[in-house]
């Protein structure tokens, strides 16, 4: 029981890097991004080969994920994404998914369609024993702690620094901070960026633990849209809330009910947004 | 028979709008369509599979191009017409019109359902909520193998002569004649619909609810029964492939399949009807060609297509078309009217 616990929040903790910068895009940005998934992969991806072909050491691939994913961010942002920022849903949708296919069938061409596996360092790997029948993870409770401190660190980054304080103003009201001097094309294409590499970072750390192969964008799509929907924007707590929450249900569905595991997160996710639309902690976003 | 009382003062536009008479490409477009038959013999299989997608980008378009509701799980409804079809013909009623007709009740009846939830919120709401849903319809059938086969598919499925005399053959020639007959029935009614009071109304819809509201339109009602027909006619299509296949795999309720119609739609041009089923038909060659070429990293090229398609192509081949020729008609047109 309590492992289960503990490794819905594992997981949850991977969702909520990979899927914060989405809440982004989707919920400030209006536009509607179902391509974030190929930019997790990426980071994903570059872990991958830096550690099982080049031999890097695994702490060493994280920023590297974590940059190759932010990089693919800013050029796919300024090359194609500003120019569907006008454009109706409909042509935003058409690029995303058709971003989504060829990242797909790349990453099979490139690195074969079977799931990828990683070698841990040894002082990641085993179990750490703290009570009778109740075993940690090293590896989780390590994913655990990295991903809490994350989140401290946005918090901290959006409610203490100027940058912070002008995203803040931006979501409120981008009309507005747009004619109070506020440069919101950049601020958001840097928040873009960001978004795109802990997505990767996520996807990283996650190699194992979400199972990363050739349809990881199309797979955690859902749960991306699952978390930026329930988490709202404007806010840490919101998505990283809502990422546990979707871990432990994760984790606990497939483990306890197998038969109807991801019928339940579809359910749930169908049934919050017909409650909700504009997420469960979230203010409704000002365009 | 109003508008036939008053025929002997000239139409106004609202009346011409209304009866829509058949323009002479139109009619040309169908003959083509049936000469087909006789001009492309070893093609009949793929045609038929593209008059299939194009009845099911029909749907998609009567849903996004004329009432502007936007849907990334169509496929949900397409594939529950392909099992309803599937699952009759494989307890032994194989009679394949009232398959169609079986499909199409069942598939409606489950769009009409699903449009309460989904006809609420924005854009952005109404696309997960559309992708959600039909994930779910997917994990069930995924689930209940017992009715489904689950990932094996349906097995088994045999389906009867038309009108009990002519069978389904190896070279397609029934099934390209069954699916171009169903899908021409299907494109009256639509286009019937499109150019009716209710069609118009559609279409005011899809440029400002909530101006219609104000005029007095019911305009959640009138969504709700776009919906339901175009979930109706989604199942058609469905079942469509199933009997002309004899197999159904959960396959059709894949997000690609829904995204692929809406590609079709936006390639062929969205609101005219006939650009859906030419986007289809030129999707399919295109797989066709390039899986052929590349028989596994053909999603790339279409991912590829579909992202040149957003941003380069708005209004689609057939937008492009009609804009061309009223350009040179207008061309020609123009010395007459400056002249006194």
């Amino acid at each position: 029981m309590l492992t289960v616990l503990f490794d819905g929040i594992a997981t949850g903790a991977l969702l909520f890097l990979s899927s914060v910068g989405l809440s982004v895009t989707l919920g400030v940005m209006n536009f509607v991004n179902l391509a974030h998934g190929v930019f997790a992969m990426t980071g994903g991806y570059v872990a991958v080969v830096l550690l099982n072909r080049w031999g890097v050491p695994f702490l060493a691939t994280l920023p590297a994920a974590f940059a190759a994913s932010a990089g693919l961010g800013v050029v796919v942002e300024r090359l194609f994404y500003r120019k569907l920022y006008d454009a109706g849903a409909l042509e935003q949708v058409l690029f995303t998914t058709g971003l989504v296919f060829a990242a797909m069938a790349a990453a099979a061409f490139l690195m074969g369609s079977q799931h990828q596996i990683i070698q841990l360092p040894a002082f990641l790997a085993g179990q750490f024993h703290l009570f009778k029948g109740f075993d940690l993870g090293v590896y989780r409770l390590f994913l655990i702690v990295f991903c809490g401190c994350v989140a401290l660190a946005l918090q901290l980054v959006l409610s203490r620094t100027r940058f912070g304080s002008r995203l803040r103003a931006a979501v409120d009201n981008a009309t507005v901070a747009n004619a109070l001097g506020i440069n919101v094309g950049r601020l958001f294409a840097v928040t873009f960026a960001v978004g795109c590499g802990l997505a990767g970072l996520g996807a990283a750390l996650g190699v194992e633990i979400l199972n990363l192969d050739p349809s990881f964008p199309l797979k955690f799509l859902v749960y991306f849209l699952i978390v930026v929907a329930a988490g709202g924007t404007g806010t840490i707590s919101g998505p990283l809330l809502a990422s546990l929450v979707l871990g432990i249900c994760d984790v606990a569905g497939k483990y306890y009910v197998p038969d109807i595991g991801a019928f339940i997160i579809y359910g749930v996710m169908v049934a919050m947004l017909i409650w909700r639309p504009h997420g469960l902690f979230g203010r409704r976003a000002v365009r | 028979m109003i508008v036939e009382a008053k025929s002997a003062a000239p139409p106004t536009e609202d009346e011409r709008r209304l009866r829509a008479p058949w323009r002479s490409v139109e009619i040309a477009f169908w003959v083509l369509a049936a000469a087909a038959y006789l001009l492309l013999p070893h093609q009949l299989p793929l045609l038929a599979q593209a008059a299939i997608g194009g009845l099911f980008a029909l749907s998609v378009d009567l849903l996004l191009g004329i009432a502007g509701v936007m849907s990334l799980g169509h496929a949900a409804f397409f594939g529950i017409g392909g099992y309803v079809a599937g699952l009759l013909a494989q307890s032994g009623w194989g009679e394949p019109l009232s398959g169609l007709v079986a499909a199409g009740l069942v598939a409606g009846g489950c769009g009409f359902l699903s449009s309460f939830l989904v006809l609420r919120g924005s854009d952005l709401t109404r696309l997960m909520v559309t992708l959600g849903i039909s994930l779910l319809v997917m994990e069930a059938a995924n689930r209940m193998t017992w009715l489904t086969g689950g990932s094996d598919g349906l097995q088994g499925i045999d389906v009867w002569p038309i009108f009990g005399v002519w069978e389904f053959d190896l070279y397609g020639r029934t099934a390209y004649v069954y699916a171009l007959g169903v899908l021409f029935a299907c494109f009256l009614l639509v286009r019937r619909v499109v150019h009716s009071p209710f069609g118009l109304t559609l279409r005011g819809i899809k440029g400002n609810p909530r101006r219609m509201s104000a005029l007095g339109t019911p305009v959640g009602r009138r969504l709700v029964g776009v919906y339901t027909l175009a979930a109706a006619l989604a199942g058609i299509a469905g079942a469509l492939l199933t009997q002309t296949t004899q197999f159904v795999s959960l396959d059709v309720f894949g997000f690609d399949k829904s995204s692929e119609a809406l590609l079709a739609v936006v390639l062929g041009g969205a609101g005219t009807l006939y650009g859906a089923i030419v986007g289809a038909l030129m999707l399919m060659e295109l797989e066709t060609l390039l899986a052929r070429i590349t028989p596994e990293y053909w999603q790339f090229w279409i991912g590829i297509a579909f992202m040149a398609q957003a941003l380069y192509a708005r209004g689609g081949i057939l937008g492009f078309t009609v804009r061309l020729w009223t350009r040179l008609r207008r061309g020609v047109a123009a010395p007459s009217r400056t002249a006194p």
